[in-house]
């Protein structure tokens, strides 16, 4: 979409992007500089790739040759700030690192607590230096990226041709060659296919050839795998040179090597058969385009292929998953028992006896003892707890007494939330983590917030008003709120477009919501008004979610890159750029220190908070991925897609554990219960389907053998996993909460 | 991709292309034309494919025009504005151009900015919550069942509802009147609105009872002028509520005393009311109501009462309507009505009643077609050339003011409603499915419809200008109708050549003269003159009529030349006094009597159409007597309804003698049973007309 520029406009627009960032830097000279990254998708998406993929010594020469590509433009604040950022020293990462504490609170000084936030703040930058060098890789790459000679260079690598009369020959050469070797190569050599198939198009058609890229099509594209439709059709779609400058499926084949993954047996079949044949052609797509990573041993199946691919790019190389997650949770506060035993006294009297100083006992026991898997507690800075927060925490382990234990057995009971005469377009759904809350984000860009309980909505009263209230009273936080303004429902106007993602803050005291006008709003539920409108994203923001310690928020769009805020900044902490396409939906991980992102390049990918790397890269999707969720205990991690499919993942072993079939179309809501036995799914098709999360865990064994090698073996039936399936009043279900006691709620608009 | 052969992409055509590019104002070669048609294809499909990202988000599976702007914006592309309604847009082709495209109609935004009339009772968005399964099995209700209170009504919105439907069909005239004008201002019930049509569909039900269905009429009547009141898609079951009183053999019809007819022409009146003030929504359905006009009118099966109800339908639909339809038809017709106008059998008294009435009928749609048909090609001729052959041009513009034929009604929409019918007309004229169509010119128009109506046609149609044309010259009384001279009318001297300037300067006051006119020419179908005409000449053809024109049209010019100085002042008076002298007995002694009458019945119709026409029957069975308070009271209703055009006839009427009146009575009887029986005037006074 952004790419239907032509050149003209686009080096304007450049030149403009450039003196705003070279401002920018003059003015808060922030650590961050992540503002420019946002120029483009197309070329944020190879920055990060190359981020990511490449050596030290590579880095450093695109950062001269950025540093010379700047100079050139006269763009000398800007030389120098990237030069500060990137060559140097420690001593002046930590002067910016405080500065950026002492500026950044500018934007949204909310009730965070003022010189603690920005304490925790400077702890992030300091200890995070290297991420910021690297996230100052990414502007750099946009200055190369976004000239629009480099992008002729990414196209011009398709100007060596050859005969394109003998492109089908080649083709259909090898196709016979993989046809005839022994089956259990024939699997893996099968995935060659596909990229060469796209390459030589492309090829084709950047050198004029339009009839013979017409009938190489024809000819060939029905051997494709079928979940490569969605990206051939676009691809049928091109058929001029023209066409390809500025088509981001293009850009996305050009900038990132098709992985393939292929054992080493096969490979040399497939190398000496094309020497064999003087296939040079063939052999230099290879070499150019496809990255292929060799693996020693068995050749893999047919199923365990077809499991992993379907990528926009291919397979994840194996070495991008090998990095440690500490998945495990981080320990939980010590909370003060008196107050827990005052109410338990209370609650005895009214008669519910026993059963719960076991409990309780073995819930604290749990969160002592240290999770060897847990990252360190204090390895990103998290707010501190208040009383407020203590007292939610002690309610959260009362209702948890009481939750009732899933299984296959005892499954939960489903409430429905329907909007009714939702003509505006409901969006997206959230509820709060006690269930008290529910808001919805609309497409005529408003958001809506009920109260689920009798309690009414109301709003903390004028500020002259306040001046006449007795501080000292016991019930001044009574007191404060206006009655007059009390009512079963707000609407909080203020986006400029629908409203894709909303979020509560843990503490019931915030809301996000993200749009498609770019921003991403931040909402105080004691005023209704809009306190910060974070601006970063130049596009439509898709999601966005608030960390399960609150504080910290996640935000993904059209840009392709996500972005990592804490409410008291107004520019993203962290950016987390390397998806091919759009990111869809975010997730945080229970411990805080990770984010997951889905994307609709079907991949999805895991970051490290800290760090900003990407620790995970999960394929196996068919389509798009809009739903993310973790398991209570952090260590696995469902999706689901619009190809109707579930994945299961395990996070520490970076690999796909199940494949849970079933929906017939897109899923929009995924959730475990409490306890993290039960998996709901909601979707498109109106269903709501219940699974055994527990079962597809716990036969779980993990051998070194697939851990190192990432082969995967499914269970061969996913439907002894499927629990239930739940059909709604005709209601597409888009949100799906479990509630304290494990009662699972859904939502969604009823549209007749 | 093994399907890929039939999935091709819609493809933008060279000449689409090249049409745009010209409306543009630029020439484009073939080679140049085929590449833009291949780019334009490509962006089209990748602002496609972009848009579909917008609808997933959504959590929609319908791609919207939303969907796609935004694609378009995001894109740096300007967005389409205007296309973002949820219904379907409905395309039209053009035959001969091959061309598809949107109705686009101006709209004043000055109005829509300042207006009021904003629908209300929009249902709030609300979040309900039900416990759908119990430990994950309990099914409190059967799957997949609709949600049950999507607009939940308030107990005050059942109430009202109870209370209105009872008052308007209960027995109380008052209390009906109360809650009808409730009906028409209150703003608050349009949650209600799909009940009340829901009522109003039970018209099939009580089609045996005119009262009700008056009621029922009413009803939409109120509904439909309720400004606060979005109708959207109710609008058409309003209409087919209508249509069914207005072309249903009701079974209220047989009994001959029950006046089915009133009630025809007042669902009539509805139907054009409708097309005047929700144009907008009913658009698309005119075509629809046309054919199923059609189809009446062209099933001899079909009984009198229904023909009759075509006929005012078509009335009601405008000029153009008749045109379209009526007037192609006539002549097929012209045959089965003539055929039971002639059969003076005892047994067929009745039947003949009725074909009285659909003639009357034809004569109202035909005069005023012929009347808005010189209009609107005078009006045009009279800005570029003073005499000249004006009524040669194909067909006026479409945007044409036309006057309302029913209600006056509301002073704001008419001119655009005017236009969007009349467009629609057109564009579905050229696409339409029936017999290929063209306008026919006005003078062979006029001939045709002659040679059915005779004089009492062609008068009428020079009353306006023919009062003073007929002081001025020999045969003036043609004189506005140019069209008779060219007819091959011989006998007939071409008018003087001051007739024409005459006639341009005239034309305004044949415009008021026409709002009137329907209602007024009501009479002559009531009168039914029109048998012993065609006996006279002994016709049915219409062509053959020409032949033996000569002998007609002279004696009836003479007789007009000679009624012309007592008609000057009340000009409606002329067709049934043209009709009686054609008639198998002895023509009226001339002059006063004949029109005053013609003109009273007139006004009894409109009366009638306010009121009902009881007063009338009641007050005829007496025969002398009822005439005068019946004039009064007449005349007064006729300049009340019409409040627009100014009433030329009114002024002479009281004066006139009620004996007057008595003395013709006898005339109208004269259509059945005296015919027979001799002149047994009072017998016909019983006649249910």
């Amino acid at each position: 979409m952004a790419a239907v520029q032509s050149g003209q406009i686009d080096t304007e627009e450049e030149k403009e992007i450039k003196s705003e960032t070279s401002n920018d830097g003059s003015r808060n000279n922030s650590s961050n500089d992540g503002r420019p990254l946002s120029v483009s998708p197309g070329t944020t998406s190879s920055g990060g790739s190359v981020k990511s993929s490449s050596g030290t010594t590579e880095e450093q020469q695109t950062l001269l040759a950025v540093l010379q590509f700047l100079k050139k433009n006269n763009l000398s604040e800007s030389v120098e700030i990237l030069r500060r950022e990137a060559g140097l020293s420690e001593e002046s990462e930590d002067q910016k690192g405080s500065e950026s504490s002492a500026t950044g609170s500018g934007a949204g000084n909310k009730d965070m607590g003022g010189g603690d936030a920005s304490s925790l703040l400077s702890r992030v930058s300091i200890a995070s230096s290297p991420v910021t060098a690297v996230a100052a890789q990414a502007p750099s790459k946009v200055g190369a990226g976004d000239d629009r000679p480099d992008v002729n260079v990414v196209l011009s690598a398709y100007s060596q041709q050859g005969d394109p009369a003998l492109y089908d020959v080649y083709y259909s050469g090898l196709k016979k060659f993989i046809e005839s070797v022994l089956d259990c190569h024939r699997a893996e050599l099968s995935q060659v296919f596909y990229p060469l198939f796209v390459h030589m198009y492309l090829e084709l058609v950047y050198n004029n050839h339009e009839s013979e890229s017409k009938a190489f099509f024809e000819k060939f594209s029905g051997d494709q795998e079928c979940y490569y439709g969605d990206d051939l059709r676009i691809l049928s779609s091109l058929s001029k040179k023209e066409h390809m400058r500025g088509n981001e499926t293009l850009l996305d084949f050009r900038t990132s090597k098709f992985v393939l993954r292929i054992s080493r047996d096969s490979y040399q079949l497939l190398k000496r058969h094309l020497q064999e044949r003087q296939n040079n052609q063939i052999w230099n797509i290879i070499q150019e385009h496809l990255y292929i990573d060799i693996f020693d041993g068995m050749p893999r199946s047919k199923s365990q292929i077809d499991a992993m691919s379907g990528s926009l790019a291919g397979e994840a190389k194996r070495d991008s998953n090998k990095a440690k997650v500490f998945y495990g949770l981080l320990k939980e506060p010590e909370i003060e028992v008196p107050l827990d035993d005052e109410d338990e006294e209370v609650e005895n009297e009214e008669g519910k006896p026993k059963k719960k100083k076991p409990k309780k006992d073995s819930l604290g026991s749990k969160s002592k003892k240290q999770d060897p898997n847990a990252p360190q507690q204090n390895r990103i800075p998290l707010p501190e707890l208040k009383d407020s927060d203590k007292l939610d925490k002690i309610m959260n382990l009362k209702e948890a007494t009481k939750r009732v234990r899933l299984g296959r057995d005892t499954l939960p009971s489903i409430c429905f939330y329907s909007f009714l005469n939702a003509y505006q377009g409901l969006t997206a759904v959230d509820f709060t983590d006690d269930s008290s809350l529910i808001a919805g984000g609309y497409a005529d860009s408003t958001v809506r917030v009920w109260s689920v309980t009798p309690k009414k909505l109301r709003r903390v009263k004028s500020a002259a008003d306040l001046s006449l209230i007795d501080k000292e009273s016991d019930d001044v936080l009574e007191r404060i709120m206006d009655e007059k303004t009390a009512s079963e429902s707000k609407i909080l106007h203020g986006h400029s477009g629908p409203v894709y993602g909303i979020s509560f803050s843990p503490d019931r005291n915030y809301l996000l919501s993200c749009s498609e006008d770019g921003t991403v709003r931040l909402w105080s539920l004691q005023t209704f008004t809009c306190l910060v409108g974070y601006k970063g994203h130049n596009y439509p923001v898709w999601d966005t979610q608030f960390s399960p310690y609150g504080y910290y928020f996640i935000s993904g769009g059209h840009d392709r890159v996500a972005r990592l805020w804490a409410t008291d900044h107004y520019q993203p902490l962290r950016m987390f750029a390397g998806h091919l396409a759009d990111i869809t939906c975010t997730r945080f991980h229970p411990n805080s220190n990770y984010v997951a992102t889905g994307s609709s390049d079907r991949t999805i990918r895991l970051w490290d908070v800290l760090t900003g790397n990407c620790v995970r890269i999960l394929t196996g999707h068919k389509g798009p991925i809009h739903a993310l969720a973790f398991s209570p205990n952090g260590k696995f991690m469902a999706s689901g897609a619009t190809d109707g499919r579930v994945l299961l993942w395990d996070i520490g072993h970076g690999i796909m554990i199940g494949d849970l079939k079933g929906h017939t179309d897109a899923i929009y809501a995924l959730k475990f219960s409490r306890d993290g036995e039960i998996l709901a799914s909601g979707s498109m098709d109106n269903t709501v389907r219940l699974w055994d999360a527990f079962k597809a865990f716990d036969e779980l064994e993990t051998d070194d053998f697939t851990a190192t090698t990432g082969h995967i073996h499914l269970p061969e039936n996913s439907q002894e996993l499927l629990l239930g399936t739940y059909m709604t009043k005709s209601t597409p279900v888009i949100h799906l909460h479990f509630t304290r006691r494990n009662l699972l709620l859904a939502a969604g608009a009823y549209n007749p | 991709m093994a399907d890929r052969e039939e999935r091709r992409f819609a493809e933008v055509p060279r000449e689409s292309v090249k049409l745009v590019a010209e409306s543009a104002g630029v020439e484009l070669g073939d080679d140049v034309a085929a590449l833009l048609a291949e780019d334009v294809c490509y962006r089209l499909r990748e602002a496609t494919q972009s848009s579909s990202q917008f609808m997933r988000h959504a959590k929609r599976r319908k791609l919207t025009v939303e969907d796609f702007n935004r694609a378009l914006r995001w894109s740096n592309v300007e967005a389409i504005c205007g296309y973002g309604a949820q219904d379907v847009l409905p395309f039209r082709s053009i035959k001969e151009g091959e061309l598809f495209f949107v109705e686009d109609r101006d709209i004043n935004l000055v109005e829509l900015a300042l207006a009021t009339n904003i629908p209300k009772g929009c249902a709030e968005t609300m979040v309900r919550v039900n416990v759908s399964y119990l430990d994950g099995k309990g099914n409190l209700e059967p799957q997949g069942t609709v949600p049950s209170a999507v607009q939940t009504l308030s107990d005050d919105l059942l109430k009202y509802y109870q209370q209105i439907t009872r008052a308007i069909l209960g027995e109380d005239p008052h209390l009906m009147k109360v809650a009808l004008l409730d009906l028409q201002s209150n703003s608050k019930m349009a949650a209600l609105l799909p009940y009340f049509v829901y009522v109003i569909s039970g018209v099939k039900s009580v089609s045996h009872d005119l009262e009700q269905l008056n009621r029922l009429l009413h009803m939409v009547k109120s509904l439909i002028q309720n400004p606060y009141l979005y109708l959207g898609s109710y609008v058409r079951s309003l209409v087919s509520s209508v249509m069914y009183c207005i072309l249903e053999p009701l079974a209220a019809s047989i009994n001959p005393l029950n006046d089915h007819w009133t009630l025809r022409d007042y669902a009539a009146l509805l139907l054009s009311h409708i097309f005047w003030t929700h144009g907008d929504l009913v658009s698309g359905l005119y075509h629809q109501i046309l054919l199923s006009l059609q189809k009446v009118l062209s099933d001899p099966v079909r009984p009198l009462c229904s023909h009759y109800g075509a006929v005012v339908g078509l009335h009601a639909l405008g000029w153009k309507a008749v045109e379209r339809v009526l007037y192609p038809h006539l002549p097929a017709y012209w045959a089965n009505l003539q055929a039971v106008l002639d059969d003076y059998s005892v047994s067929n008294a009745q039947v003949k009643a009725d074909g009285h009435k659909v003639y009357g009928a034809i004569l109202v749609a035909v005069e005023r077609l012929l009347k808005m048909k010189a209009l609107s090609l005078s009006r045009p001729a009279e800005g570029a050339r003073g005499p000249g052959a004006g009524r040669q041009d194909p067909g006026p513009p479409p945007g044409h003011r036309v006057s309302s034929p029913g209600l006056s009604p509301p002073p704001e929409p008419l001119s655009e409603a005017a236009l969007g019918i009349a467009s629609h007309l057109q564009a579905g004229g050229a696409g339409c499915p029936w017999e290929a169509w063209r306008p026919v010119p006005l003078p062979a128009m006029y001939g045709e419809l002659y040679s059915f109506f005779g004089d009492s046609l062609a008068v009428r149609f020079s009353t306006g200008p023919g009062a003073e044309g007929a002081g001025a010259g020999g045969a003036g009384g043609v004189s506005p109708p140019r069209a008779l001279p060219q007819l091959g009318m011989a006998a007939k001297d071409p008018p003087p050549g001051p007739a024409h300037p005459d006639t341009a300067r005239k034309m305004p006051q044949l415009t008021a003269n026409l709002s009137l006119s329907p209602r007024r020419d009501g009479s002559p179908r009531a009168t039914g003159p029109a048998p012993p005409s065609l006996a006279a000449t002994g016709l049915s053809r219409p062509l053959a009529r020409s032949s033996s024109s000569s002998s007609s049209s002279s004696s009836s010019s003479a007789q007009r030349s000679r009624a012309s100085a007592s008609r000057a002042g009340q000009r409606g008076a002329g067709p049934s006094r043209d009709v009686f002298p054609k008639a198998r007995f002895t023509a009226p002694p001339a002059g006063g009597g004949a029109p005053t009458f013609a003109f009273l019945i007139g006004g009894r119709q409109m009366g009638r159409r306010c009121q009902g026409r009881r007063p009338f029957l009641t007050a005829f069975a007496p025969a002398a007597p009822a005439p005068p308070s019946l004039t009064s009271s007449s005349s007064s209703s006729s300049s009340s309804a019409i409040a627009t055009a100014p009433p030329p006839p009114a002024p002479p009427l009281p004066s006139l003698p009620p004996r007057t009146y008595a003395h013709k009575l006898p005339v109208i009887g004269r259509v059945s049973k005296p015919v027979h029986r001799g002149a047994l005037s009072h017998y016909s006074l019983h006649l249910p007309l």
